[in-house]
């Protein structure tokens, strides 16, 4: 290859994680280096916006985004980089589905700014300041990006070419997806990367643990109680979502003890991964009569969003709509 | 819309039917049809008085052939009516059937709407629901699958012993297994039958007979089913043959072994009399038990307790026939269909201590007294107290653990009778006082009414109430050693105490205490009480909810005898009309798993209410078995992989269907 | 939709299961019951089918409100279909009210074949319902979320 192919890399509404992913390639990232040059890579190089405008269109051969989009800066950043950019991929739960941050779709924009800037037990604002787009502080104008109402997942900002899942992906996946990415066939749009076309029990150790049927009594919670150790945490009750999450990450959860929460998210042809989870949670619920069945939810799956919606949320059927001009 | 799959050129033909003016009345047609015409795929929309008809039917049939469409939707009445039609339409010209949707403007639109208008819209959104749909379909074919045409009956009571004739003589092969030593049931054990008093084992004992001598019946006795496998068609059933330790192809019921066991008299309570005589460890049932074979009881006898019996008996058979190596055996048969006949037990009444029994040795059971009054019973037919008096007055209780909530809600059907029968026969022997207690008398039959009555004529004292307490404590000289009955007459409205030697409880039918385990065995479903619940209780009274298994006789509830068989019969006809079909067809709606798509997670396969779903060990995903898969889509909605699927019903025709239907 | 003299006429998506629910329907057609032509019915063959993904669908495409009818416990044609439709419903209505939609917008209802006139009064009530509660686009998860919801 005469000349190294360009690369971005960059971060939108995200904890940073995704990150720290691909600096775990670790030797493997040599691979990526000797074939690629980064032009875009904020949190490891300095590169600035202009930079990547004076690039032509389609010059980066890949792009990474990881995180989703909240902000302003992030739309535009995203429809930039989208333009540049031949391949672009969103990396990681958040730019995939919308991840952790897509929980706050169940909050305003007031609701989040008002808890943060005033009601929130450890805020100290007496001036009751809360940020604007535009303001003047002295002799200076300011313009900070916008916070928009909704969080959102890449794809429903741009295009998406490929998907590479994890929260944050693991470092086999970034290999295999980065390995598909410079075979010499490209994989069809809209694929997911380098994880498994199955569900996580497939690869999961402790799935011959299971009886042939699955039925659950009494759902627990991790923080409560401590799981049998090598025993199907379904099985003992934790609401692993192993069965309706794409496998890939080779139960890295699962063999901590810390039942699966489906940062892989679905696998192809499921419509909707939460709506998926709560049928098949409820499904092997061990008791025909309503009440006691209501019992069972509410005491074992009290606070049922959060566990079949941890990561995907925006990308729920309901929600799954395209950004609208200024986001919110 | 969501995307087709890649299936050619999709070409759907819009028929919309007037039902005279059963839906043009209120639907305005012009305008579904102008709008189904519009819709995508749809290349013909058409309208006409009857659909149903003929011609309305060639409409569509010429259609498919000149505008080789692919794709036909009918808007009409409700698909329980003429789905059927439309489908072998399509058939007739060479279409697949499957490839066809009905959308219910009738039923659901025309009757149901007031305004004319509301129902043109409601109209238009079903047939678009209806046309998004059908683009989705796909060629199916009904699968076929062979019936074996042997039959297996559980049970050697009348019951079973009369479903298991009537196959025979239809020439179908019949593994008959019964868990005592010989069939015969409850039967046997009975002296006469009402309301013609013949003898039971009169009209029994033939029946059992040819049981045994039939070419197409083989039987297995003391002998259990232990595993059911499979499904409608093509059950392999397990058996447990019990160790007997007499073979009896050998033993020609000589009794000698008897004779000549080390115990000199019997010991152990009889079974067959009720424990009203003792037994020794090796026995036959009864007389004329089939097969008419002695068998040893392990748990009594020397041999098998201490090993260092003489073995007297053995030495005593000539034949050879005693075999104390003798092991269980597994034997493992095929058939198409099974009948359920396993009876029920009586309550047991010391449930209820106030009436005394196994306080007071006087109190018995109505099956004792059917022993002590037959012929070939412990007393030779003699009515005798456990102290040899004959009693002089008797009270016969009616409802014992019947009709009563603290005990079983239901009438046992049969007590009112057979206390009547016992009444008859214990004052034609005894000529004691006789006395009934009951609720109500409950006789409908033929020619039970007309047996009550004999019965009042016969000089029986009938006393109306429920009775208090059976106690031996007597307040007036003449209630000395007697047991009295204490009850309140509601037709004189006073409580009486009616003293007298010998009180027989009428207990009721309940069912076996491991009907629940047949239940599993067979996956059948139980009534709350326990009785094996049939299909439907007027339209299918034999069938259960699974293909294939019968049930027969007072499994199912309690009966009496002529209803027994005649239910025995029935279930017997449903067999064969099943097995004589020779090959099944299974519908189409089955679920399948898809391989590519299925990570072996488990979720389905305990949901499955036909167990039609397993585990492959090899390949580590689920396997639905589509024979036994009666097409709910249960684990289809619950595969978290989307694995599972059903056709008729996949997920993209559903999903096409309902954003057509929220026009 | 919103018609012209602005009476708000909800769109009712009601998944009918082949053997009761959807049977009570033909039966309430028989016996000429009129009801509100607001719902539309689809049919599976057992409650059981009902996917929740399918609740989300059809709330998407234009449904105010759902209605999911089946067998009466112990009465399924497939033994037991109807519980499992029972636990999904009851998580279900949780998640759907931390989502911010009224969890009244879905209802399930058990409805035999020989229940024509349940199901009249089952339809006309929840169309009353749904009219009282107005458009699902007036629900929270709606307006935060600038969900389009198909007229």
């Amino acid at each position: 290859m005469a000349e190294k192919s360009k690369v971005a890399f960059y971060w939108c509404a995200s904890c940073g994680g995704c990150e720290e992913a691909m600096v775990d390639l670790a030797e493997d990232i040599l691979q990526v280096v000797e074939k690629a040059e980064f032009v875009l890579w904020p949190v490891a190089m300095d590169f600035k916006r202009e930079d990547v405008e004076n690039l032509k269109d389609e010059e980066i051969l890949v792009t990474f985004i990881n995180g989703a989009v909240r902000t302003s800066e992030q739309e535009e950043m995203v429809r930039l980089l989208r333009k540049k950019s031949k391949i672009l991929i969103a990396f990681g739960a958040c730019a995939y589905t919308g991840g952790v941050p897509g929980l706050a779709n169940c909050y305003s924009r007031e609701e989040i700014l008002n808890f943060y800037y005033k009601s929130g037990d450890t805020v100290f604002n007496p001036e009751d300041k809360k940020p604007t787009p535009h303001f003047i502080e002295g002799n200076f104008a300011f313009e900070i990006p916008e916070f928009y109402g909704r969080v959102y997942a890449v794809d429903q900002v741009v295009d998406v070419d490929y998907y590479i899942p994890g929260c944050a992906p693991t470092r086999k996946v970034v290999k295999n997806a980065i390995d598909a990415l410079f075979s010499s066939q490209l994989p069809q749009k809209g694929s997911i990367l380098g994880a498994s076309s199955k569900s996580l029990c497939n690869e999961c150790p402790l799935n011959e643990t299971k009886p042939e049927k699955i039925y659950v009594k009494k759902f627990k919670r991790v923080d409560k109680t401590q799981p049998e150790p090598d025993k199907c945490l379904l099985i003992q009750g934790y609401p692993c979502l192993g069965p309706v999450t794409r496998g890939g990450c080779e139960a890295l959860c699962v063999k901590a003890n810390y039942p699966c929460t489906g940062c892989f998210g679905p696998l192809d042809d499921v419509k909707d991964y939460g709506a998926k989870a709560v049928s098949f949670l409820a499904s092997i619920i061990d008791s025909n009569d309503e009440k006691e069945i209501e019992k069972i939810i509410d005491e074992g799956l009290s606070n049922p969003l959060a566990i079949v919606y941890r990561y995907s949320l925006p990308k729920s059927l309901i929600f799954d709509t395209k950004i609208k001009k200024n986001g919110g | 819309m969501n995307k087709i799959r890649g299936d050619g050129e999709i070409r759907v033909g819009v028929y919309v039917c007037h039902c005279g003016t059963n839906i043009a009345g209120r639907v305005n047609i012009k305008e579904v049809v102008e709008f189904a015409s519009k819709l995508p795929y749809v290349v013909v929309a058409r309208e006409y008085k009857y659909m149903c008809s003929d011609p309305g039917q060639e409409l569509i049939k010429n259609d498919i052939k000149e505008l080789k469409l692919n794709r036909i939707v009918v808007a009409s009445c409700s698909p329980h009516l003429h789905e059927h039609t439309f489908r072998k339409a399509c058939e007739d010209a060479g279409l697949n059937p499957f490839n066809f949707q009905m959308a219910n403007i009738r039923e659901h639109v025309s009757w149901v709407t007031k305004d004319s208008k509301e129902a043109t819209e409601k109209a238009k959104a079903m047939v678009r629901a209806a046309v998004y749909r059908v683009v989705f379909h796909e060629s199916l074919e009904r699968k076929s699958q062979e019936i074996h045409p042997d039959v297996l009956v559980i049970g050697g009571g009348i019951a079973g012993i009369s479903a298991s004739l009537v196959l025979a003589d239809a020439g179908k092969k019949v593994y008959l297994v019964e868990r005592e030593p010989s069939i015969g049931g409850h039967m046997a054990k009975f002296d006469k039958t009402f309301p013609t008093l013949d003898c039971a084992s009169c009209i029994l004992t033939p029946k059992m007979t040819q049981v045994k001598d039939h070419p197409n019946i083989e039987l297995f006795t003391y002998s259990e089913v232990e595993e059911v496998d499979g499904y409608v068609g093509n059950f392999t059933v397990k058996i447990r043959k019990r160790a007997r330790y007499v073979d009896i192809e050998k033993c020609v019921g000589c009794y000698e072994c008897i004779e000549a066991c080390v115990y000199k008299e019997g010991k152990f309570p009889d079974e067959f009399n009720e424990g009203l005589s003792k037994r020794k460890p090796i026995y036959i049932p009864f007389p004329q038990a089939v097969p008419l074979a002695a068998v040893i009881d392990p748990a009594t006898c020397i041999q098998f307790l201490s090993g260092k019996c003489k073995r007297t008996c053995q030495q005593a058979c000539e034949r050879g026939a005693i075999d104390f190596n003798m092991r269980d055996e597994i034997v493992e048969v095929k058939v198409g269909a099974i009948i359920v006949a396993t009876g029920f037990k009586t309550f047991d009444p010391s449930r209820i201590p106030q009436y005394g029994y196994d306080r007071y040795p006087n109190v018995y059971t109505a099956l004792e007294v059917e022993r002590l009054v037959n012929s070939s019973g412990p007393t030779g037919g003699e009515i005798i107290l456990r102290d040899g008096r004959r009693p002089q007055s008797v009270g016969i209780i009616h409802c014992v653990g019947s009709r009563d909530k603290n005990y079983n809600i239901w009438c046992s059907r049969v007590c009112c009778m057979y206390s009547l029968k016992l009444a008859h026969l214990i004052k034609e022997r005894t000529n004691a006082e006789v006395y009934c207690f009951y609720i109500d008398m409950r006789t409908p039959g033929k020619g039970y009414e007309e047996f009550y009555h004999k019965l009042m004529e016969e000089g029986v004292h009938f006393i109306r109430g429920k009775v208090a307490e059976v106690t031996d404590w007597a307040v007036t000289p003449e209630e000395e050693g007697k047991l009295i009955i204490r009850v309140e007459d509601t037709l004189i409205g006073v409580v009486r105490r009616i003293p007298v030697d010998m009180v027989v409880l009428a207990v009721g039918l309940e069912p076996r205490t491991d009907a629940d385990e047949i239940r599993r065995l067979l996956n059948i479903s139980c009534s709350k009480e326990g009785w094996f619940l049939e299909r439907h209780p007027k339209l299918a009274p034999v069938a259960t909810f699974t293909d294939g298994i019968f049930i027969a006789g007072a499994c199912q509830g309690p009966k009496d005898i002529p209803d027994t068989v005649a239910q025995a019969e029935a279930a017997a006809a449903q067999a064969l009309a099943l097995i004589d079909r020779k090959r099944i067809e299974l519908e189409p709606n089955t679920a399948w798993i898809d391989e590519e798509k299925c990570s072996g997670c488990h979720i389905c396969i305990g949901l499955c209410p036909y167990s039609a779903i397993s585990y492959n060990e090899e390949k580590k995903i689920a396997v639905i078995n589509e024979a036994l898969c009666k097409g709910c889509g249960v684990c289809v909605a619950a595969c978290p992989s989307k694995a599972a699927q059903q056709r008729l019903f996949l997920d993209e025709q559903l999903y096409a269907e309902i954003e057509g239907a929220l026009l | 939709m919103n018609n012209n003299n602005n009476k708000f006429e909800p769109k009712i998506l009601g998944i009918f299961c082949n053997w009761c629910t959807y049977l009570a329907a033909d039966l309430a057609g028989v016996s000429r019951m009129d009801y509100p032509a607001n719902i539309r019915i689809v049919r599976t063959m057992c409650s059981g089918r009902v996917d929740p993904q399918f609740i989300f669908w059809g709330f998407k495409n234009g449904a105010d409100g759902i209605l999911i009818g089946g067998c009466h416990p112990g009465d399924c044609h497939y033994i037991e279909g109807n519980y499992k439709t029972l636990r999904r419903y009851l998580l279900l209505k949780r998640v759907l009210k931390e989502i911010g939609i009224n969890e009244k917008r879905l209802r399930l209802e058990w409805i035999s074949a020989s229940e024509g006139e349940k199901l009249q009064r089952v339809v006309r009530e929840f169309t009353e319902e749904i009219r009282s509660l107005g458009p699902i686009t007036e629900d929270r998860a709606f307006k935060l979320n600038l969900i389009e919801h198909k007229k």
